[in-house]
């Protein structure tokens, strides 16, 4: 039951796909389509970027009509999206619109359920991420990933944040200047500096969260995924992760997914929306790109009407 | 109009004084009862076996059990210690395989197969058949396989402890894949995030975590071969051995064997030493258990 034997039917419009499918061929509930001939620039028009702007830094992650199914179900759907080094983008979005999903996706995390798959390209600085030659464990040791809810293992503080360069074989002699360093940088040095040796459980947990985020940044990966960091967190907590994300802005590239518009608000520099598109027949739940800008313009002044309504709180 | 004369029939309405409705109460009452009923016969079933074994034979229970070779000569002196070297032999040889492989089995069924592939399906469904097969027939298998056939080690210990590891290993299987099963993914994905190999994940996070529930399958799989008689007999635990065996020569017996052989006797200080062999066995088993369990407490998540 692991290949799936949907024929393939090429969408031939390659513009429609954003603007939502009331017009998808439904019943057979395949919308795949063959990436060929695709012209990225197309689709990035209709997201009103701004090209000078968007030309300004470095392309971390370059998404060409993504896809993501599980089994026959899709859960993203063509996502094409550019994400630039060294700053923070938010995903946001109705519940069920595929943001964690896609998310993901950037990591191969979800190489994890057996039946996952994913069409589409998706470029890491240029390479394919799902390519031929391409380990999920070497991805994930240059994107680092920041649970919904805080996962620190059950081992002392220092354990913790040492895992990875223990991982990745580092020198016995350099850890105590990592673990400083990265518990130093993700805020939490001083409340702990005290208690290396005591268990990570018993924090409370903001302090998890942070450890959790000091934890990702010992093995200086490129780019920091967050899979909503703050939603396990009360407002003071969130407020010093936020903190903490710009702070780490000026070394990472930080995406965010977060499901509170105010923390897209306050703390990224790009905000992409998706919603989810509900096929009438089969009641599939597809989550789609809406659009992706700069934040004070998804805020103020946004393009696709969709996008308004779900930041001015009238759908969602 | 309804409303107020319906709470004016009803006068307790607003009071949240008082008892649930007796029906609820008498089923309450049944249900402690029958959980009451189930530790009293679970319970007392043991206690009857202890109290009957100890006092039927604590007027032999001395060290020269422990140290004495069996004998039907010397009957006043006769011990169990070439059927505890034996069982022991045969434990050891036990342990040393089922833990790896039952271990090894587990993490391969729940961290590393597709779970809906034909062949995990496959393995799943036999294991938990083999659960259910009767000793006998692995006794039957270790003679046709083992003793004799491709392996043809012979009756010696080794290959006691090989046909009680085949016997075993469901259980060991079974409890280790519910302690996998019960780590949080939370843990394995963490792992994997910071770059950690599959591998390395499993057996930094997963294994550790589900080591004290790996641990309980285990002390109850060993005490299961521990005591028993039908495959072992198939297998060349002989009744009388006089000398110490060794693992990989000889002729070997173990403890449920001896004490069967003793019972089967007619005279009384036979029967006799029986019981005193069935507190010998109490005493091992108390021994390895506890051990177990120390081990398994020092496991036990020290961090949390």
């Amino acid at each position: 039951m692991n290949a799936d034997p949907t024929p393939e039917h090429a969408l031939p419009d390659a513009a429609a796909a954003p603007t939502v499918g009331s017009s998808m061929p439904g019943g057979s509930g395949s919308s795949e389509t063959a990436s060929t001939g695709f012209d990225l620039s197309t689709a990035l028009g209709g997201a009103r970027a701004d090209d000078e702007e968007r030309a300004r830094a470095e392309v971390v992650f370059e998404a060409d009509r993504l896809s993501v199914f599980y089994g026959d179900f899709q859960a993203v759907r063509d996502v094409s999206m550019q994400i630039h080094a060294k700053e923070i983008t938010a995903f946001i979005g109705p519940s069920g619109c595929g943001k964690t999903t896609l998310l993901r996706s950037f990591n191969r995390m979800n190489d994890l359920i057996a039946s996952a798959r994913v069409e589409g390209g998706l470029r890491y600085h240029g390479e394919d991420v799902y390519g031929e030659g391409v380990s999920p464990v070497i991805v994930r040791r240059k994107i680092g990933m920041v649970f919904q809810k805080p996962n620190p293992f059950p081992k002392s503080i220092y354990d913790n944040v040492a895992y990875g360069p223990r991982v990745l074989k580092w020198k016995k002699s350099d850890l105590d200047d990592v673990v400083e360093e990265s518990l130093t940088r993700a805020a939490l040095w001083d409340e702990v500096k005290d208690r290396l040796d005591q268990s990570a459980l018993g924090m409370s947990g903001g302090q998890q969260q942070r450890l959790c985020i000091a934890r990702a940044i010992a093995t200086k990966p490129d780019v920091l995924l967050m899979d909503e960091p703050c939603s396990a967190l009360d407002p003071i907590a969130t407020l010093r992760i936020e903190d903490l994300m710009r702070e780490l802005k000026d070394e990472y590239s930080i995406v965010i997914v977060t499901h509170n518009m105010q923390q897209a608000a306050r703390v990224s520099d790009y905000t992409a929306f998706l919603t989810v598109d509900i096929d009438d027949e089969s009641g599939q739940r597809t989550g789609e790109l809406v659009e992706m800008d700069r934040t004070d313009r998804i805020f103020t002044n946004a393009s696709d009407p969709r996008t308004e309504a779900y930041v001015s709180g009238r759908f969602g | 109009m309804s409303i107020t004369s319906s709470t004016a029939s009803l006068p307790q309405r607003d009071s949240i004084r008082g008892a649930p409705p007796a029906g609820e109460r008498a089923f309450s009452i049944a249900f402690s009862a029958v959980l009451g009923l189930g530790i009293f016969v679970a319970l007392g079933g043991l206690a009857a076996i202890l109290i009957w074994a100890v006092s039927a034979g604590l007027p032999r229970l001395d060290w020269g059990l422990f140290t004495n070779a069996p004998s039907t000569a010397r009957i006043e002196t006769a011990g169990f210690r070439t059927a505890i070297f034996g069982s022991l032999y045969v434990i050891a040889g036990v342990i040393v395989l089922i833990i790896p492989i039952g271990l090894g089995t587990a993490l391969y069924l729940e961290e590393f197969s597709d779970r809906t592939s034909r062949f995990a399906r496959l393995v799943d469904l036999n294991i938990q058949n083999l659960a259910g097969v009767p000793a006998i027939v692995f006794g039957i298998l270790g003679l046709a396989f083992i003793v004799r056939g491709p392996v043809g080690i012979g009756f010696v210990a080794a290959a006691g402890s090989l046909t009680l590891a085949l016997l075993v290993l469901p259980t060991i299987i079974v409890s280790s894949r519910e302690a996998i099963r019960g780590v949080p993914r939370s843990l394995k994905e963490g792992a994997l995030a910071l770059g950690a190999t599959p591998w390395k994940a499993v057996w930094t996070q997963v294994v550790p975590y589900a080591a004290p529930g790996v641990l309980t399958g285990a002390i109850l799989s060993v005490a299961r071969a521990f005591g028993e008689a039908a495959p072992l007999l198939l297998v060349g635990a002989v009744t009388f051995v006089t000398f110490n065996p060794r693992f990989w020569s000889d002729g070997y017996s173990v403890l449920p064997v001896m004490i069967y052989q003793y019972a089967t006797r007619p005279q009384a200080s036979f029967r006799l030493l029986a019981f005193a062999g069935v507190l010998v066995m109490l005493v091992l088993v108390l021994f390895m258990n506890s051990f177990a369990i120390w081990l398994r407490n020092r496991y036990e998540r020290p961090l949390q």
